[in-house]
Order: structure tokens, then sequence, then C-alpha cells
């Protein structure tokens, strides 16, 4: 039994420094980091600095083990076999309902939510390129807000929620057939300074 | 057709039959111009060569209009530059009705007095003629001005080779990260300038009808905000940073208000924000439904704006004081980002149909469609403030780039790949 443990620990682990060496790119497409500069028309410049806030996620975040004379325990959410280590979930051209498939992860979100009130998740929608840009960012949005909803209707509470929109313009995959658009029609689930 | 155009037409159809019988035939069956010949001779010099080739760059102008043709070089029988050296005789033996001649003179390179003349060659008569002062840096806009008198001269309707155009860049830099870019072109796309830089999305650029502000959309902060830019000064400000979406600003024709949309509610709607009290009023109240991309009726009164509320994206007309929106887009089964003619009788949109996307326009009278471009992957139209062409972004193997279509969908061209994608154009107002 202490082996097993000590087993998935050390798969945690593994999965969880996979996640953190991606950590840097993540906090880009947290959107966190904007330096702006504005230009004008005589060519002199004047900079605008964006919030520098670090925005890091669940993936930049540090589990915490006790190493004891008994077993050690860990996060259930840094479980790599849990439903809980699914973070995307993916949907239909312009589609904000969620698939069958997707059920059973979103029910161990909303558990872990319920369970844990002091946990903040932001919900991150997405959509392929196709259509107005305009339009895709209202689209992302309803899909996070259609995440939150079944989240909510599961036990989380509203406080608990951050929804952002990204539209068409963070693609995950770039290419221009279904194969790519499937993989950019998501919603990024990321847990908040955990 | 306009009275110059037939005027000219006619005394050519004595001239040159044949040729002039033609052009006619087309001209009323077709309903569709067929690009009018100009001689444009190289403009002389005197003193240090210019480092702006004058004649070169309204060629071009006109050319690329599609309402011209520009005679090849090697046709034109003499090089006058003024029109005491010219004789009408013999350039009536071209088939160009319109002859254009100038110079340009500087003594040290810096101030230059540039002159231009058009004649009609079948009456010898000087059609549009000035005379003009600038320094150096100044020739390229001048060009341009020029462009626009000989335009207006010869069709009777205004230019708009001295307006400008905004759009998107967005580049990967070696780091892998990518900059975007808010910039701002002539209208031939030549002398870009960079007015915003972000390492977050920037969209949706919409010029102010006086032409010295834009409003966008930028992601710099992580989601999106509205912000209003002076030109001259580079000064902005966030106008809308509203909880949920701040997106699709459209200037109201006086320049006083912006629509938005907003999700501040739970539901993207469309707004309208006075500017200078902050004051927000909201336009629809469908809450089932995306609303956005708003666009101002000429008339200011009524505004055309994207909705789903029919189960698929199309466009709707709604007074902007709210009240029933009511249907305007029937045919496909997507229509989205309209952006309306200067007269308000004609609607451009992105037309879906088969998984493609198309730059169409329709007859707001007649309801009439008509599929102006072909790529399948076209979308954010924004007319000419003359409301002849319809600049659009569009993809080319893999790069996003922008191009143009006149409105009878006879002219296409596009704005050469450069390596950097292209998108979200906006032409802006005529010069005041």
């Amino acid at each position: 039994m202490k082996l097993l443990k000590l087993t998935a620990l050390f798969l945690s682990l593994i999965w969880f420094a996979g996640c953190t060496t991606t950590g840097g790119n993540q906090a880009g497409a947290d959107g966190q980091n904007g330096d702006v500069m504005v230009e004008d028309r005589m060519g002199e410049t004047s900079g605008i600095d964006g919030e520098n806030a670090s925005g890091t996620g669940i993936d930049g975040a540090e589990t915490q083990v006790i190493v004891g004379e008994g077993d050690y325990t860990g996060d259930e959410i840094n479980d790599p076999n849990s439903p809980l280590a699914n973070r995307v979930v993916y949907f239909e051209y312009d589609s904000s309902a969620v698939r069958f498939e997707d059920q059973a992860t979103l029910e161990a979100h909303a558990a872990y939510l319920g369970d844990n009130p002091n946990v903040t998740i932001r919900l991150i929608g997405h959509t392929d390129e196709r259509g107005s840009r305009e339009y895709n960012l209202a689209l992302g949005e309803r899909r996070a807000l259609s995440i939150r909803q079944i989240l909510m209707l599961q036990g989380a509470s509203v406080q608990q929620f951050q929804v952002t929109s990204f539209g068409e313009e963070r693609p995950d995959v770039e290419g221009f057939d279904e194969s790519a658009w499937q993989q950019n029609r998501r919603v990024e689930l990321i847990y908040i300074g955990q | 057709m306009t009275k110059q155009w037939l005027k000219i037409a006619a005394s050519l159809a004595v001239l040159l039959p044949w040729q002039a019988q033609a052009e006619l035939v087309i001209d009323i069956i077709g309903g569709t111009e067929a690009a009018l010949p100009i001689a444009i001779v190289p403009f002389g010099n005197e003193g240090p060569t210019a480092q702006i080739d004058i004649s070169e760059i309204i060629t071009n102008d006109l050319a690329n209009s599609g309402r011209f043709d520009p005679l090849p070089k090697r046709d034109l029988i003499s090089d006058p530059h003024e029109k005491a050296e010219i004789n009408f005789k013999d350039w009536r033996l071209l088939r160009s009705e319109g002859l254009l001649v100038g110079k340009v003179s500087t003594e040290d390179g810096e101030l230059h007095k540039v002159q231009f003349q058009l004649f009609d060659v079948y009456k010898s008569q000087q059609l549009a003629g000035m005379r003009y002062q600038v320094p150096a840096g100044g020739l390229r806009r001048l060009a341009h001005q020029i462009s626009d008198q000989v335009y207006e001269a010869l069709t009777g309707e205004v230019g708009v080779f001295s307006t400008r155009l905004a759009f998107v860049t967005e580049v990967k830099g070696a780091d892998g990260n990518k900059r975007y870019a808010l910039q701002v072109s002539d209208a031939d796309g030549a002398n870009p300038r960079t007015v915003l830089q972000s390492k977050q999305p920037i969209l949706s650029p919409s010029w102010a009808p006086d032409g010295e502000r834009l409003s966008y959309v930028s992601f710099e902060n992580g989601k999106t905000e509205v912000f209003v830019q002076e030109m001259r000064s580079g000064r902005r400000n966030s106008v809308a940073a509203f909880k949920g979406i701040n997106s699709a600003p459209s200037w109201s024709p006086d320049g006083t208000k912006l629509a938005l949309t907003l999700s501040k509610s739970g539901n993207p709607e469309i707004y309208i924000l006075e500017l200078a009290s902050g004051k927000l009023s909201r336009v629809t109240h469908n809450s089932q439904a995306i609303d956005t991309e708003a666009v101002w009726m000429p008339n200011g009164k009524e505004i055309l704006f994207t909705s789903d509320r029919g189960g698929r994206p199309q466009i709707y007309k709604v007074s902007v004081d709210g009240g029933r929106a009511q249907r305007v887009t029937f045919e496909g089964s997507y229509n989205s980002s309209a952006d309306i003619s200067p007269d308000g009788r004609t609607l451009t949109m992105v037309h879906g149909f088969k998984g493609k996307f198309y730059i169409a326009k329709q007859d707001l009278q007649t309801g009439t469609l008509q599929v102006l471009t072909e790529s399948g992957r076209d979308e954010s139209p924004s007319f000419a403030p003359n409301g002849r062409v319809i600049l659009y972004a569009t993809e080319q193997r893999g790069k996003a780039l922008l191009a143009a279509v006149s409105v009878d969908g006879d002219n296409h061209r596009r704005f050469g790949e450069s390596g950097t994608d292209v998108r979200e154009p906006a032409w802006s107002p005529l010069r005041k």
C-alpha cells in the first residue's frame, strides 16, 4: 500500500515537473504580462505598462508533501490518474454544449470545488478561427459560462470562478483543418494560486 | 456613369468610333465600368531628383482603383511637362482622353515646388491643375492628393487616395512569443506607422469620423478592454473595462458616442457609451443570444449588429433607443461583421455557407445579395469612405493579408505579402 502511494506520488511529481516546465509559456497564455508601447504620429514613443502580475495558475503552484513516518499524502488534484488531471474540455463547431465524454471530468472538478470552497478557478474559453473574431470572442465566453453553469449545478459556487474569453486569438494548434480546429474549440480550467 | 464620362465617351465616339462604342456598350449593358484610359507623363525634374516619384505614385493609385487604365510608358508619344509643350493633335491619336503632366523642382532637396495639369486632349482643355510647395516629407501625401483631384475630375466622384488604413499585425518573435501591433498606413498600404504595440492580441480598430482618433480592443490587461487613442498625441484612455467582454467599438456618425459589446450583465449585449459623460445605455435585451459587432447607420438613428437569436449568426437592425430588432440578412447560414456604405444603401458582411466565408454585399432596399470574393477565408470587410471599394482580410498560403474588391466585384487587389500576418482592416474617413 505504501509502495503504491509512493509510486503515485512519484508519478504525480513527474507529471507536475512536466507542467512546471511549460509554466513559462502558460504565463503568457494567461495574458497578464502585456507590455504595451504607444507611439505617436511623430515617432515619439511613450510607454504604458500593463499589469505585470505573474499569472501562474495551478501549473506554477508548488505542492507540499509531508515527509514523515506515516503515509505520504498529496492533494488529489495532482493525481494524474484522477479525472481532475483533465483540464481542457472540447466543443463542436459553433456550439457551447458539453460533450458526453467530458461529463465525468466536470463532475470531478465540481466535486473538488464543492469540497474546497476556498479554491478558485479560471475558465478560459476559446474558439476555432472560422467566422468573425468578435462573434468568436462572445462564443468563447459562452463556452466558459456553460462550463461554469455545469460546475455550479454540481456544487461549486459562483464566487469560485473567473471567466475569460480569448475567442480565436489563442489557438492551441496552428492549422487550417478540422484536426486543428477541434483542438482549438475548448475551455481551459486553470486553478488559481493553489 | 457620370456626365463627365459620357461627354468624353461621346467625343471619343466621333473620333474613334470602334473603340468608343465598345466602351459605351460595356458601360450600359453590363452596368460595369470599363477602366478609363489615361496618359500620365512622368513628371519633369529640376534640381536634385526627388526621393519620391510623384507620377509613379499617381499612376499606381489610379491603376489600383480599377477605374483607370494608365497607358504604358512606351506608348507615350512625347514627354511634355506643361501645357505649352503639348501638341494635342498628336495625343488624340492615342486612346486616352485624359492627359496628366507636371513637374517637380527643388533647389535644396528639401522644399519642393510641384505642379500638375490634367487635360482633356479632345477639347484641348484643362480639367484640373495646381501648384504646390511642400517639404520632401510631404511629397508622398501630395501625390495621393493629386490622385484624388484627377480621380474626381474624371469620374465626378470623391477620391480616397489620401485617406488611411488601420490594421493589426502579428509577428512571432525569435523567443516564440507573438507580438501584436496596431498600424496606420496610407491608403495604398505604403508608409505604415505603428501606433500601439502589445504582447497581447489587439482587435477591431474603428476610426472616429474626424479621422483623428481610433478605438480598439486590447487584451493587454489579460482580458478585453476598449481604448480610444488620439492619433496626433498618442494619448489614450480606457473607456470600457467591465467584468466580462468589452469589445466591438463603433463610432457614432457625430463622433460623440461609441456602440460597444459588453457582457457585464452576463451575456453579450449592445450598449451605447456617451464619451463625454461616460453615460451608458443598453440597446439589446436578449439574454439568450450573442449580440455583437454593432455598426451605426449613417443617419445615426439605427444600428446594425450580429446576433444568433435566430439560432445562427445573422445581421439585425435596431433603433439606438432599443426596441424590437429587425432581421436584415436571410441568405446563408452565417452572416456577420457588417459594415455600411456611406450612403446607407449597401451592407457588406462576412457571408458563410458550406463552412466557407466570403465577403458579400446586400442592397438594403431590394435585399439582393452578391458574393464578391472567392477565397472562402475572408473576414472583416470595411467600406472605403467613397463607397466604391471594400477592404477586407484574407489568407493566402497560411499568411494573413489584406485585400480589396470594388463594390461591383470587378476589380480585385491584394496588399502584397510582407511576411507579417496582417488583419482587422479599417478604412479611415475622408481627410477633412
